[in-house]
């Protein structure tokens, strides 16, 4: 009964009482899930472009601000480690493309998935051995100083990583949208036989999508690692960005905006409302369970591409 | 390809039968050798690294300066455990037989660790020193003969916070109603101090909330949310470790929660906590029990006979930093108590169980710690049968920007809260294990 | 000329049916278990049994759970870790909660609660398909490991919510669980256990059932179309799997750590077990056996190595490189053998059969 009530009563009187706290929390959750689209944003440029399940995104998240940072302690200006950080995960793409990838074209997903955990391994231990394990720090000039307005205590450092989120997102649409290789890309994503045919080059797009993907993880490490301190542990924030990726469908750019608000949004929510009922740290498991539930009803995802399925 | 591969897999099995030769032969003769678990790597690397470094240098310090303990040379050997409970197990079983006489003492450095270890180590006769985590009840020495505590344990260091709150506010009197919140790892290590702390709330009345964060603690917006904005507890204890510590140091003034009644365990209270952490960690309080900074002779020492010979285990910017010192103070404890053994069974590689003698009746007083160059640096213990804590004061420290300063004298815990506490809980494993506790 | 069938004829149904039709194999594997139950336990050293052999066994049941659910009936899962952990607190609660149970029965049931709870995790399963099942599973994985972690219940009110294994006898005096129990009792014990488990799964899939799962892998909907019941096929998959899995998460805390805490079977031992089947081989029991050796073997080989040469190297690096080797191999595998270490198994034996002549 007690616990009835801790979940189905207490949660939403507080609310009422404190509306303020809870939009509180919702802002909090919003910008929070920005940060998550940021990282999901990799994965879903790689699984769109070239159907793998890129589960080295955390590890070029944590790769790409180790070498910045480690750049910068060389004493390195921020704009010219910056411009070198982004020739190394070009590089990198490039040899993920002709060492992995094209030995592996037109196996099973499950393989092509393994196959990026390799790579995630040979990631963490490269960087870990040139860089060295300690915690680095990174400032990029960000205001770090919490601000309230009416009230409600907002930290300006999420309002600019929620900017630079949206900067991105919008850049990656014109990208996509307006390029010759956008569109290229978005015929590939379309139907790899089909474009192939028409003369798009399959290596060149899959080397340029790897490329920016990896573009993508220097800004989401650079935001993350400023927030926390480049070291290892950043590459464990892949694992949050996975609900955003499921709950916005593998192949959506926007469905990763929107999912990583849901999920933060929810995930707050329901953490600092519903958590005491339930001893505290749910929301690694919430935000798994939210994407769940809106899987049920939509197994591709919000806006996932619907599946279709020939006998 | 396939026949390259096959022969491949077969090379590789032939190698693997050659590794517990060579790990057997590897043996120095006439060396005491000391196993040293390791973190350089993973996830909780940054405050794995000058702790190792600090172990090392120290006993690099004795063979260089001294020749060993009294004559007798020191090998060790690292095994990186990367904070896993699966491999610390694999580098025990690896390490414990090595040596002329076997390993003198484990120190796991991480509670899960610790726990895999106590049940092996006793059947094998190995000490395992967990100093200042682990399994706080195994300071009963009756239940656990071989397992090590000191200087102090979770349970103390808790006791020991509520005392310094409980000062800062004008008595402990004042305590009641206050509000005190405990975030925590949720782990094996972050759940140690909440029966104590628990306990303590029904003494002196203070409101006591709990807030677990899930390993690895990136995300604590709405754990701070909580208690910044809805809660206001009076003050904030931490358990955490790694990067969970620094996150919740910024997410703390995130809300605007003073940072001078906030309080970390010895564990959350090291420059790589503040340091990521940058302005807003100014004022941030820890516990601990040995002092930071370089200013010690023994720094001197290692200085001029490890860093400057060119022998130091890793960058001489750790020298002095708190984590670094821990690991020379483990190393003081391991060494002495392996110095101690020897005036019993004289001046040879010992086993361990000659060890783990050394270690129950190890005497660190005030002037021995001198003599090691380490005055004030700690505070003296002394091991007994069935106390294998010592006295378990604690400091409080605080960060100022750049370095850690001591602001408070040894508070010693409230041993007629904790000692019934640990008397009790080693009863209950003694009784589910089936071990009569040994008579002291 | 080592591995030839012909001449071999089976002159009954039974003998057709049977699970090694060659006589070859059926020698083959005698050593094996001969090896495996006589020299083993009579050669290897305390190391060998208690960091390899253990850990390997253990994960082998796993792998053949992962690899029923994943290789046969196509359901990519990463909640492997949650239903260890669910054996391993399922056995700690029962064998303390009736200590006069049998230590054969507690590991049992513990298997047959994890196959409940498994059941219930895999109804989304009817709906959600692919990589999205695949991240759908972590929400079991991520709460399975909370609520043991959290509820005091699970641990009888450990203050530390660590758990270790209360000594059992198998029978008389011989532990094989707690401090008094010989490395070898354990090993014998949990070699026998995985035997007649792996014994058991072979002639599952072999069976009736195992059709249907290998049906649903192929195409789930022509599967349908032909009158195989998908609900009960399906959660009949999670359900064994489950129960291998939850089985070998109690050998694992019981048997191989004898302690563990509830973090101990995070996603990164989910990903193991996946490594492991994938590396030996998808749909492949014996496959399960050789992915769990090399996953086992190859970072100890690997952070022994430096050693065994002679070489000099810190420890980080010597960790960093084995991360990096291990990744690279890998890849390397991927690349030469996709299907794993049982298709170059069965390659190895295609080519005995002309062995030493050219044709």
């Amino acid at each position: 009964m007690e616990f009835l009530q801790a979940v189905f009563v207490d949660p939403f009187v507080s609310i009422y009482e404190y509306p303020l706290f809870f939009i509180e929390v919702l802002i909090g959750g919003l910008l929070t899930g920005v940060m998550y689209s940021l990282v999901a944003l990799g994965f879903v440029l790689i699984f769109k472009a070239s159907g793998v399940f890129n589960f080295a995104q955390g590890a070029m998240v944590l790769f790409a601000a180790l070498t910045l940072v480690g750049l910068m302690e060389y004493g390195l200006p921020l704009w010219a480690a910056l411009i070198i950080t982004v020739g190394i995960m070009v590089l990198l793409a490039l040899v993920i493309e002709r060492v992995v990838l094209r030995p592996l074209v037109n196996q099973e997903h499950i393989i092509l998935f393994m196959a990026t955990i390799g790579i995630t391994f040979f990631l963490d231990g490269f960087g870990q051995m040139i860089w060295g394990s300690d915690v680095k720090l990174l400032d990029v000039g960000i205001p770090q100083d919490p601000i309230e307005i009416k009230g409600v205590l907002i930290n300006k450092f999420d309002i600019w990583a929620a900017v630079i989120a949206g900067m991105l997102v919008m850049l990656l649409a014109v990208f996509f949208q307006r390029t010759r290789v956008g569109r290229a890309l978005r015929a590939v994503a379309d139907d790899h036989q089909a474009a192939m045919s028409v003369g798009i080059p399959l290596k060149t797009i899959w080397a340029i999508v790897w490329s920016v993907a990896g573009i993508v993880g220097l800004v989401a490490g650079i935001i993350w690692g400023s927030k926390l301190g480049v070291q290892f542990s950043l590459a464990l924030i892949a694992l949050k960005a996975l609900p955003v990726l499921i709950l916005g469908g593998f192949t959506s750019v926007p469905g990763a905006i929107i999912g990583g608000l849901i999920i933060g949004a929810g995930e707050k929510v329901a953490e600092v409302f519903w958590g005491s009922a339930f001893g505290g740290a749910i929301e690694d498991w919430f935000a798994y369970m939210l994407a769940l539930v809106f899987l049920v009803f939509r197994p591709q995802g919000l806006f996932g591409e619907k599946i279709i399925e020939r006998v | 390809m396939q026949h390259k591969l096959t022969s491949t897999a077969l090379a590789a099995v032939i190698a693997v039968g050659g590794v517990m030769a060579t790990a057997l032969a590897a043996a120095q003769d006439n060396a005491q050798f000391i196993p040293s678990m390791v973190y350089r790597t993973g996830p909780y690397a940054p405050n794995g690294i000058p702790f190792a470094d600090g172990v090392a240098d120290y006993i690099n310090l004795l063979n260089e300066r001294d020749g060993g303990i009294n004559g007798v040379k020191l090998t060790v050997e690292e095994c990186d455990t990367a904070y896993n409970n699966d491999r610390g197990v694999e580098c025990y079983e690896r390490m414990k037989n090595n040596g002329p006489t076997g390993a003198a003492a484990f120190s796991p450095l991480s509670t899960g660790i610790t726990y895999a270890l106590i049940e092996r180590a006793t059947a094998d006769k190995i000490p395992i020193f967990s100093m200042g985590y682990g399994r706080t009840d195994a300071s009963d020495g009756r239940v656990f003969p071989y397992v090590f505590t000191m200087p102090t344990t979770y349970w103390s260091q808790a006791t020991a916070m509520i005392e310094y709150i409980g000062k800062e506010e004008g008595g402990t009197d004042k305590l009641k109603g206050k509000k005190i919140a405990l975030v925590y790892h949720d782990s094996a290590y972050g759940k140690e101090p909440i029966p104590t702390l628990e306990k303590l709330a029904q003494k002196f009345g203070y409101q006591f909330s709990k807030f677990a964060v899930p390993h690895p603690g990136l995300e604590q917006k709405a754990t701070w949310l909580k208690i910044g904005r809805q809660l206001r507890p009076d003050w904030v204890l931490m358990w955490g470790w790694g990067v969970m510590n620094s996150t919740a140091i910024k997410e703390a003034a995130g809300v605007g929660f003073p940072m001078d009644r906030f309080i970390g365990v010895w564990w959350s209270g090291t420059e790589q906590d503040v340091i990521p952490a940058g302005a807003a960690a100014k004022g941030y309080k820890s516990g601990a029990f040995h002092a930071a900074g370089s200013g010690f002779p023994v720094h001197a020492d290692i200085k001029k006979h490890v860093h400057d010979a060119g022998k130091a285990a890793g960058d001489a910017k750790n020298l002095g930093t708190v984590l670094y010192n821990r690991g020379v103070a483990n190393s003081v404890f391991v060494t002495e108590a392996i110095r101690t053994a020897m005036a019993k069974y004289g001046n040879k590689p010992l086993t361990g169980e000659q060890i783990r003698w050394g270690f129950e009746n190890l005497d660190l007083t005030a002037v021995r710690l001198k003599e090691l160059g380490l005055d004030g640096f700690m505070n003296p213990v002394k091991v007994s049968c069935d106390d294998h804590e010592g006295s378990g004061p604690v400091k409080i420290q605080q960060w100022d920007g750049k370095q850690w300063n001591m602001i408070t004298d040894w508070i010693p815990p409230m041993r007629d809260v904790v000692r019934p506490m640990i008397e009790d809980s080693a009863a209950a494993y003694a009784k589910e294990k089936g071990i009569t506790p040994r008579d002291c | 000329m080592i591995y030839r069938e012909a001449g071999q004829f089976k002159t009954s149904y039974p003998a057709d049916r049977a699970i090694f039709p060659i006589v070859q194999d059926r020698y083959f594997v005698a050593a094996i278990a001969l090896a495996a139950f006589v020299a083993v336990p009579l050669l290897a050293s305390e190391y060998w049994l208690v960091t390899i052999m253990l850990p390997f066994l253990v994960l082998s049941l796993a792998a053949i759970g992962l690899n029923i659910l994943t290789g046969y009936a196509g359901l990519l899962s990463l909640g492997t870790g949650g239903f260890m952990a669910c054996g391993a607190f399922a056995a700690y609660k029962l064998s303390t909660a009736f200590p006069e149970l049998h230590i054969i029965g507690v590991f049992a049931l513990s298997g047959v609660i994890t196959a409940g709870v498994g059941v219930v995790f895999g109804i989304p399963s009817l709906r959600i398909k692919g990589f999205y099942l695949a991240v759908a599973t972590l929400a079991s994985q991520f709460f399975l490991v909370w609520l043991f972690n959290k509820l005091p219940w699970f641990t009888n009110y450990s203050p530390s919510g660590v758990i270790s294994a209360p000594p059992r006898a198998l029978f008389g005096d011989v532990f094989v669980t707690g401090s008094s129990a010989t490395p070898e009792a354990k090993y014998l014990f949990a070699l026998t256990a995985v035997c007649v488990l792996a014994l058991l799964a072979k002639n599952m899939v072999r069976g009736n059932i195992g059709r249907k799962w290998m049906a649903i892998r192929d195409m789930d909907i022509a599967a349908e179309i032909i009158g195989i019941p998908m609900l009960r096929t399906k959660l009949l998959a999670f359900a064994i799997s489950s129960f291998y899995i939850g089985v070998a998460g109690a050998m694992w805390a019981f048997i191989y750590t004898s302690s563990v805490e509830a973090l101990a079977f995070g996603i990164e031992r989910s990903f193991q077990v996946l490594f492991i089947i994938i590396i030996g081989g998808l749909g492949s029991i014996l496959g399960s056996f050789l992915g769990a050796a090399f996953i086992v073997l190859l970072p100890i080989l690997l952070s022994n190595a430096p050693q065994l040469i002679g070489l000099q190297i810190p420890v980080d690096m010597v960790t960093h490189l084995e991360f990096m080797i291990f990744g690279a191999l890998i890849i390397l595998f991927l690349i030469v053998e996709p299907h794993g270490l049982a298709r170059l198994w069965s390659i190895a034996k295609e080519k005995l059969r002309l062995w030493p002549f050219p044709h």
